[in-house]
């Protein structure tokens, strides 16, 4: 590969002229976006702006109408999600998405597994895999779940749940990770925590997040997406974003004010 | 490694260790063999009804896929050995069991890699038109099946040329279906705590989830679905080789759904529902039917109205909840 060792200023993550649209409905109009490597990448946007259909169309669970997805330069386009996954891209879910009736340990565990590509082993026990529990259970200690490893994702606060969320998405060892409103539902005393955890990833992952707070994303990112009806509508430094009358007019001035 | 953390991946290790109580399934299934001997044809049912009611729980209770057509395979390894044995005189019943597995698993994968597309309601449906299909088909071809009447009078070889089946009192049955059925049990049981089991487990927890970290969910759905078929199948070669018949029965709503209810009433996903399930419906409408003739069903629809009502995780979750609240105190 031509790209530099280091990897910073590689585009990783990349959409082309991306379009999707529900019969008469565009929710998504020709966004050209780029994620690099190393990115701390913040998506901003007023509701139903189309951030969450962008994530999915990332991701694989929804087929764009036209346009591309390029994943490290190679088309993802057409390609399912769970291979999408393997080739590197993991998601959180703004709602949270866990395996309720299971433990902490086993929720992360089953992720772990899949990204060693253990999930199909048939014969022998899976508590068995210390490669994948060992992981699984320095994931747990990295989000201070520890003291609830052994409980059931149902039995946990939302809050707590949230992390565990993270922790599954750290558990596939993402060369990009899209964080779908992290912190929501996480009591502000506890996103630090979140915050400790994304400044703990490898320089080189790319984090794509959602947000609604701004204290929140101007903290964590270095460069801002906004948003606006399916559309990308500014982008720039947090600087240049803050600083920027329209956006604050259609957004964060509403944003703000609130 | 902090403490928490420690006590729940050993606990994780071992939880696929055999326990103490596991041994009694097996110790009362051979003691029965002692002390019943008069009822060996009712156990041999019985056990055959565990099997099949045990491959329906790695589906249903493990990977979630709901099924009202889980007959069919059952249906498809007793015509398997019953036409292997009328037509070809293919009558050994070890390899039979082989061959139904074989083709069972194959119905299983075939049928699940075209159905498994559809949840819910849908896939409810389209399991028991399968069925459905498979039932007609061996009503239709009635020069291979027997048709209607089914192909009766069927004979075995020896169990490993050594036991005869025994047509009288079932001893050789009751012993070969205990055999078989430990088997496969030894088989489901390592699947389930296998990774495979663990992500079937995902799956029917949280399907979207399962997608997102990039896990093969239609290839393991359907996997599970032609292992479970295949042992469905297993379980209807042995009731051909005990009962020495094959009939439209075999693949028949009335044995799909009763397999259902029973693997509710005992409690699914569970392993042990199976066995709870099938000795206590079975039991229940053997002695409900000779105590009232007329009305026995009535008994056994009130009972499995409660269970529905009141145990919603069938008896074992309600000992399991019974259990709970006995330690908490």
């Amino acid at each position: 590969m031509s790209a530099p060792a280091a990897g910073a200023g590689r585009v990783l993550l990349e959409t082309q002229r991306l379009c999707k649209s529900f019969g008469a409905l565009e929710v998504a109009r020709d966004i050209d976006f780029r994620l690099e490597a190393g990115a701390r990448h913040a998506l901003i946007g007023p509701n139903g702006a189309g951030k969450t259909t962008f994530v999915n169309l990332l991701t694989g669970v929804l087929a764009p109408s036209s346009g591309r997805v390029l994943l490290d330069g190679e088309e993802v386009t057409r390609l399912a999600q769970a291979k999408r996954v393997k080739r590197g891209i993991a998601r959180t879910f703004q709602i949270n998405q866990l395996f309720r009736g299971l433990t902490v340990l086993e929720n992360v565990c089953i992720a772990v597994a899949e990204r060693m590509q253990a999930g199909g082993a048939m014969l022998r026990p899976a508590g068995l895999r210390t490669d994948v529990t060992g992981e699984a259970s320095r994931l747990i200690e990295t989000l201070r779940l520890t003291a609830d490893a052994g409980r059931r994702v149902a039995e946990l606060p939302y809050g707590r749940q949230r992390l565990v969320e993270i922790a599954i998405a750290l558990g596939l060892k993402p060369r990009v990770l899209l964080l779908d409103e992290p912190a929501a539902g996480i009591p502000s005393a506890e996103s630090h925590i979140l915050l400790e955890a994304i400044a703990a990833l490898p320089r080189e992952i790319a984090v794509l997040i959602i947000e609604h707070d701004m204290d929140l994303v101007f903290r964590f990112a270095q460069r801002i997406t906004v948003m606006v009806s399916g559309a990308v509508f500014a982008q720039g430094a947090p600087a240049e974003i803050a600083a920027n009358r329209e956006v604050r007019a259609v957004y964060l001035g509403s944003a703000l004010d609130a | 490694m902090s403490r928490p953390v420690q006590t729940a991946v050993q606990e994780l290790a071992a939880r696929h260790r055999l326990r103490w109580w596991e041994a009694l399934p097996w110790v009362a299934g051979l003691a029965a063999y002692f002390l019943f001997p008069g009822y060996l044809a009712f156990g041999t049912q019985v056990l055959v009804t565990i099997l099949f009611a045990l491959s329906l729980d790695l589906v249903l209770g493990y990977a979630g896929i709901v099924t009202l057509g889980h007959a069919a395979f059952f249906g498809a390894g007793a015509y398997t050995v019953g036409m292997l044995a009328a037509h070809w005189g293919w009558s050994e019943p070890l390899t039979g069991l082989l061959a139904a597995a074989l083709v069972a698993g194959a119905v299983g994968l075939a049928s699940g890699w075209v159905l498994l597309r559809t949840h819910g309601l849908t896939l409810l449906m389209l399991t028991l038109c399968t069925m459905a299909l498979l039932e007609q088909a061996a009503n239709m071809f009635s020069g291979l099946t027997g048709g209607f009447d089914g192909m009766p009078g069927l004979a075995f070889k020896p169990i490993l040329g050594l036991f005869e089946f025994d047509v009288l009192y079932f001893r050789s049955q009751y012993l070969y279906a205990l055999a078989v059925l430990f088997a496969c049990f030894i088989l489901v049981r390592l699947l389930v705590y296998s990774p495979f089991g663990r992500s079937l487990t995902g799956i029917r927890e949280n399907l979207l989830r399962m997608h997102a970290v990039g896990a093969p969910v239609r290839a393991r759905q359907v996997l599970a679905y032609a292992i479970s078929a295949a042992l469905a199948g297993v379980a209807g070669a042995v009731f051909v080789h005990a009962t020495g018949y094959v009939n439209l029965a075999v693949l028949g709503l009335e044995r799909a759904a009763g397999v259902l209810i029973i693997l509710i009433l005992g409690g699914h996903g569970r392993l042990y529902g199976a066995f709870v399930g099938a000795i206590v419906y079975m039991v229940l409408e053997h002695t409900l039917s000779k105590a009232y003739p007329t009305a026995w069903q009535l008994g056994l629809g009130l009972a499995l109205m409660l269970v529905a009502l009141y145990a919603r995780n069938g008896l074992l979750g309600l000992a399991e909840d019974l259990r709970r609240r006995w330690s908490a105190r």
